[in-house]
């Protein structure tokens, strides 16, 4: 095992030029998760189609090691535009793929991602990698509970991070 | 270069290799250092190290750098030993036995007792009080001591470089019982000023708890000085010593505390053995912490009566053997001298920041003046995180801790979600140092 496996290239790539990086102005949905170990943070901020269905627009901020970085702005390109429940599936997928559980097969080719896989070999990383997983899993419930019953959007009046969860 | 910029916070852009004033290489000459250079003969850091069998082996293929010894030291063959010797030849439970093996093993566990007593210059050993760990020992006066004294409107005063082991307790006992948590902020330079502790104290302030030296900053609080201001003000005044007794020498006398908590595995000795020191009027006034074995006099169907100290304390079987070879880590130490290891690390910190400085882009954390920092040096570069650091410089061999060192107050007034953190104890050598900063650069030039 050597530390190529861990900080490939393709990750790299992603610590140095985060894709989805920032905060969405108006999110109809925002959440924060954050691991005390490291004092790492992930602000999660999306926006969802008029369908209610798709991820419009996602962005990611906070703090972070390179791989919950480049875990994080994977994870926004793998999500963007897409349909939740596709989101949902991937996020599975990842998590299975880093627990072990799982091959990684479900994650529909996306060769990124799959870069990933050398953290499950680095133990005490692999929170670092499921971080903005478990953010987005709460961005997704949070909008889901406020949108199912009326369809109406969560927003709140302080405009900030309408439905933000910590 | 006589003057030298605070290397707090100072970051060296990128681009600027070297432009970071730098401490002199020879420790006699430092900033704040005066008096430091002592006639003390220096360690002799070869022979140490060959008493550390865990220093010869390689770790990823190359020999262990050990960096993290503010989180826990490396044991001397001797104190492994210790616990193999008992195990092997006198292992009995103590202070209930009429037989040899229970003869022996109690008076190794109270010889033990009595050197670690010695060791931080208490009167006598019934005020040392054996538990789990510094975090145990912080405890045991919150459940015991605050929780009788400390009332509704009352304050209680720490810092805000506190480790988590002495806030938390303090949180609960200002929840429980209506008082209040009040925190002296550190300045830029890591460092408490004395008229902000003054301002702080009032006549409801019941206890000051302070950290002696910082596991994130270095800094060594003048805790002497705050325990007068304390005392005047009615206060009590507890010092957590879980970093300076390791490191520096400790005597409670000079101290002038109320209670000195700290630690065996951060000092040569084993896990599982913490210490804390009390007042002898105080701990006989307090009232027990568990109740079970060792610590009764008389148990009735409805009451008790408790054993005398410290015993009064100690409920249970205690970690025997732990205690036992604890002590001979404090004789290890003894016999290397306090003043000896001081001085060592002393000159490690210096050599280590000077080194440090001249990583581009580093930012260095804690005090300006030598004088008042123990050997650790926390920092964090730009552009890599601490995490990734440590994972880094692991496959050099180097161990160095990354994250928030169980501060995260202390981190919220850094402004830092984490720092790395290199702390240094008497088997580390400046070559150790110059490994470090090598695996450093390796780690910038990834992420370049």
């Amino acid at each position: 095992m050597s530390l190529d496996d861990l900080y490939k290239e393709t990750i790299l790539d992603h610590t140095r030029e985060p894709r989805n990086k920032g905060e969405l102005p108006e999110p109809d949905v925002a959440t924060r998760g954050h691991n005390p170990l490291c004092g790492d943070e992930i602000l999660l901020s999306l926006k969802f189609g008029s369908d209610g269905e798709t991820v419009q627009e996602i962005a990611f901020s906070g703090r972070g090691c390179s791989i919950s970085q480049a875990s994080a702005s994977m994870m926004t390109v793998g999500v963007k535009g897409g349909r939740l429940d596709a989101a949902d599936s991937l996020g599975r997928n990842f998590k299975a793929l880093m627990t072990g559980t799982g091959s990684g097969e479900g994650l529909s080719g996306n060769d990124d991602l799959e870069a990933l896989q050398g953290v499950k070999r680095f133990p005490v990383r692999i929170k670092c990698a499921l971080l903005p997983w478990t953010a987005l899993d709460e961005a997704i419930e949070t909008w889901r509970r406020a949108s199912r019953p009326a369809m109406s959007r969560p927003l709140s009046a302080s405009g900030d991070h309408p439905a933000a969860v910590s | 270069m006589n003057s030298r910029v605070n290397p707090m916070r100072v970051t060296t852009p990128p681009d600027s290799k070297r432009s970071m004033a730098c401490l002199p290489a020879r420790p006699g000459q430092l900033a704040g250092a005066e008096g430091i250079e002592s006639e003390l003969p220096s360690l002799d850091t070869a022979t140490i190290r060959r008493d550390f069998p865990i220093l010869q082996r390689q770790v990823h293929g190359k020999p262990l750098v050990y960096l993290d010894n503010a989180a826990t030291s490396q044991k001397p063959r001797r104190v492994i030993q210790a616990l193999v010797d008992y195990y092997e030849g006198m292992n009995a439970n103590i202070h209930r036995g009429v037989h040899a093996l229970a003869e022996e093993a109690t008076d190794a566990y109270e010889a033990a007792r009595q050197r670690i007593g010695r060791f931080i210059g208490a009167t006598e050993p019934a005020e040392v009080l054996f538990t789990r760990n510094t975090t145990e020992a912080i405890n045991l006066v919150a459940a015991t001591w605050a929780r009788e004294n400390v009332r509704a409107g009352d304050d209680i005063l720490i810092t805000a470089m506190e480790h988590h082991s002495n806030i938390v307790p303090w949180q609960w006992v200002a929840e429980r019982q209506g008082a209040r948590l009040k925190y002296v902020e550190f300045g830029p330079g890591g460092e408490i000023k004395l008229d902000e502790v003054a301002s702080l104290l009032t006549p409801r302030t019941k206890l000051v708890s302070m950290v002696h030296m910082s596991n994130v900053l270095g800094t060594i609080n003048p805790v002497a000085d705050v325990a007068r201001l304390a005392h005047d003000a009615g206060a009590l005044m507890l010092v957590d010593g879980a970093q300076s007794v390791p490191h520096l020498p400790v005597n409670v006398a000079d101290l002038g505390c109320d209670f000195l908590a700290f630690s065996s595995h951060k000092m040569l000795g084993p896990t599982g053995v913490g210490v804390l020191w009390g007042r002898r009027d105080l701990l006989d006034q307090m009232p027990p912490f568990l109740g079970g074995g060792e610590m009764i006099d008389l148990v009735g169907r409805e009451r008790s009566t408790y054993n005398a100290l410290p015993w009064k304390y100690e409920a249970g079987t205690p970690n025997i053997a732990d205690v036992i070879a604890f002590s001979t880590a404090v004789d290890y130490l003894s016999e290397l001298g306090m003043d000896r290891v001081r001085a060592h690390e002393l000159e490690l910190v210096a050599y280590a920041l000077e080194q440090l400085g001249s990583v581009p882009g580093i930012t260095l954390y804690g005090p300006d003046a030598l004088q008042r920092r123990g050997g650790v040096a926390s920092f964090s570069i730009e552009g890599v995180h601490p995490h990734d650091l440590g994972q880094i410089v692991d496959y050099e061999g180097v161990a160095i801790r990354v994250g928030q060192h169980c501060c995260q107050p202390a981190m919220e007034s850094l402004k830092v979600g984490g720092t790395a953190r290199a702390s240094f104890y008497v088997y580390n050598t400046p070559d150790e140092v110059d490994t470090l900063v090598r695996a450093l650069l390796q780690a910038q030039e990834m992420f370049s």
